[in-house]
């Protein structure tokens, strides 16, 4: 049993004036150093759940414990500079410098000047961003690089949590992903717990250990690995919220390096033509691979074999796709897709793995 | 002849002896205007503030001032002025609360106006890090309420600056005394009105570019502004 770090027990939250509470009486763990994602459709109270564990927003009933500590046992100010906190609209304080945004926490809890200008380079340096940035104003960044100073104010105290309510939600999607991807690294690096909301279930299935999928009326449908959740979704709901590319979501959460590669029909460039045509009838190819030194070379059809001569003598043709181990199995089907031999080949720095065909697929997506 | 005789005893607009001769009494005068001006304006300025906190804090009194400041503001100056005197009478500190009083009808609206416009977002983000409310409010809403609170005070100080020619009417009036003077002599005296009324547009030109420059000091992430 892994530790938990963010604990809601029983959580309601009501809005004055509503007849329907936005989140219902909610129970969800969080534990330490992973991500979750909070998804669903709008309405269903992901964002009021977020808000509730710094007490942007005060829940109608229940406990909320962070570190084993009640959120409610200490001021908010004080409970908050203890939580990173990042929003969709950055809310970077115009008025001050990217340094002085950085160091917000920093300065409120005290720290000195020295130590402040130090840790505002070291975040810059963390997130990718030039130090000459510091002394401009917020209006003079771009949308990315203001997202970035965003994430990099939140981590300033080095706080144990974080709480990002869609925070890459206003970047358009090639930054987006460069964002996702950053924040993963330095997830590997930092090891934070963190809780992520965001409507957009490839972003919640991308980023989260575990995604909670919650349904208008701020009740859990699910909540599960990415991995688990495609594979059995728990009711209606989750399958419909998972959508129609399911599997083809799932193809994105394994990589080829999951899979246990085939061989495929290859063959060395030193063997005669008659090892060749037989290794392309075990696989019933009508092409053949040909590899040197373990690498690939290229293939060729089996119906240019000249009898008697070495496979290294034909004129070969290159593989246009090439796929590494660390590609999804979305990759690789994309691969197979726009290939004329309907395989994906799989190259790592050593030379040829292997190849996967459509057929591995299917079955690790009935599996 | 006669209408040579008329001109004669016409003044001329620009009497430059009598300028010379009377420099000590047109300093003290301009002295009183700006006294007049920045006591009263600074007053006003305070007064401002401290209603739009309470304002801020019951939040039930913020509409209430912001209607009755924005109706209060569409009386021309010189009825509010009429309507302030028999409240606080004639003299030095009548004259101080009247034009204090007409600034607050401006810069309660504008200080409001101003705390109003500050993003939703920006506040959260302030309170999510861990501000208290009241560093969120020094630190974050009036700073960034500034630009608006500065517009509102080069109004409240030009129509000030004007408006204390008329409190000569009420025996402080600084530039405005010569003004009344030069009309009530007998002869009029058009020199005094002219330099008066001269001097008042001036001190009015020269208050507005020095708080312009003020405004532009004080709010430094308004220039350099660049489409993200």
């Amino acid at each position: 049993m892994p530790d938990a770090m963010i604990t809601l027990r029983d959580v309601t939250k009501q809005y004055r004036g509503t007849t329907d509470p936005a989140v219902d009486s909610l129970d969800l763990q969080i534990n330490e150093g992973e991500i979750v994602t909070l998804v669903g459709p709008s309405g269903c109270g992901k964002t009021t759940t977020l808000k509730m564990i710094n007490r942007i927003i005060e829940p109608t009933s229940g406990t909320i414990t962070v570190d084993g500590v009640e959120v409610t046992s200490r001021p908010a100010h004080e409970l908050r500079r203890s939580i990173g906190y990042v929003i969709q609209q950055i809310g970077l304080l115009p008025h001050k410098t990217i340094e002085q945004n950085l160091v917000t926490v920093p300065r409120l809890l005290g720290w000195d000047g020295d130590r402040m200008a130090a840790r505002a380079r070291e975040l810059m340096d963390m997130m990718d961003l030039d130090e000459q940035l510091l002394t401009r104003w917020p209006s003079e960044l771009s949308g990315g690089q203001r997202q970035r100073v965003g994430v990099a104010r939140a981590l300033a105290a080095d706080p144990p949590v974080l709480l990002m309510d869609e925070p890459f939600g206003a970047v358009d999607p090639i930054v987006r992903r460069r964002l996702q991807r950053q924040l993963l690294d330095l997830q590997a690096e930092l090891g934070k717990t963190i809780v992520f909301v965001t409507h957009d279930i490839d972003e919640a299935t991308l980023l989260g250990d575990r995604v909670a999928i919650l349904r208008v009326g701020g009740t859990l449908a699910q909540y599960a690995s990415p991995r688990e959740l495609l594979r059995n979704p728990a009711n209606d709901f989750v399958t419909d919220f998972l959508g129609d590319e399911r599997m083809l979501r799932r193809l994105s959460l394994l990589t080829i390096g999951d899979l246990d590669l085939d061989a495929g029909p290859v063959v060395d460039a030193s063997a005669d033509a008659a090892a060749a045509r037989s290794a392309a009838d075990a696989y019933d190819a009508n092409w053949i691979g040909v590899t040197a030194q373990g690498r690939l070379q290229g293939w060729m059809w089996t119906s240019t074999l000249r009898d008697g001569r070495r496979v290294g003598d034909h004129a070969t043709t290159a593989f246009r796709v090439r796929t590494q181990p660390s590609d999804t199995l979305r990759t690789a089907l994309d691969a197979i897709v726009s290939s004329r031999n309907n395989v994906a080949v799989v190259e790592d720095e050593s030379g040829y793995r292997g190849m996967v065909f459509v057929e591995q697929l299917s079955a690790e997506l009935m599996a | 002849m006669n209408a040579l005789v008329m001109l004669g005893q016409e003044r001329p607009l620009v009497d430059w002896t009598w300028i010379a001769d009377n420099l000590p009494l047109i300093w003290d005068a301009t002295l009183e205007h700006i006294t007049l001006t920045v006591v009263s304006v600074g007053l006003g300025m305070a007064v401002s503030l401290l209603l739009t906190i309470a304002a801020l804090r019951w939040r039930w009194m913020y509409g209430g001032i912001l209607a009755v400041g924005g109706i209060l503001y569409s009386i021309p100056s010189l009825a509010a002025l009429a309507f302030l005197v028999p409240l606080f009478g004639i003299g030095a500190t009548a004259a101080v609360i009247t034009l204090a009083t007409y600034t607050v009808l401006i810069l309660v609206r504008n200080i409001m106006t101003g705390l109003d416009g500050v993003s939703e977002d920006t506040i959260e983000a302030a309170r999510g890090q861990g501000y208290t409310e009241r560093q969120v409010l020094l630190g974050v809403q009036i700073p960034l309420a500034l630009p608006v609170m500065m517009a509102g005070l080069r109004v409240a100080t030009v129509t000030v600056i004007g408006l204390v020619t008329v409190t000569a009417l009420i025996g402080q009036g600084g530039l405005g005394q010569l003004i009344l003077t030069g009309v009530r002599l007998l002869p009029p005296l058009p020199v005094m009105i002219v330099v008066g009324t001269v001097l008042s547009v001036v001190l009015a030109i020269v208050f507005d570019l020095a708080l312009l420059g003020l405004g532009k000091l004080l709010t430094p992430w308004t220039r350099s502004q660049r489409s993200a």
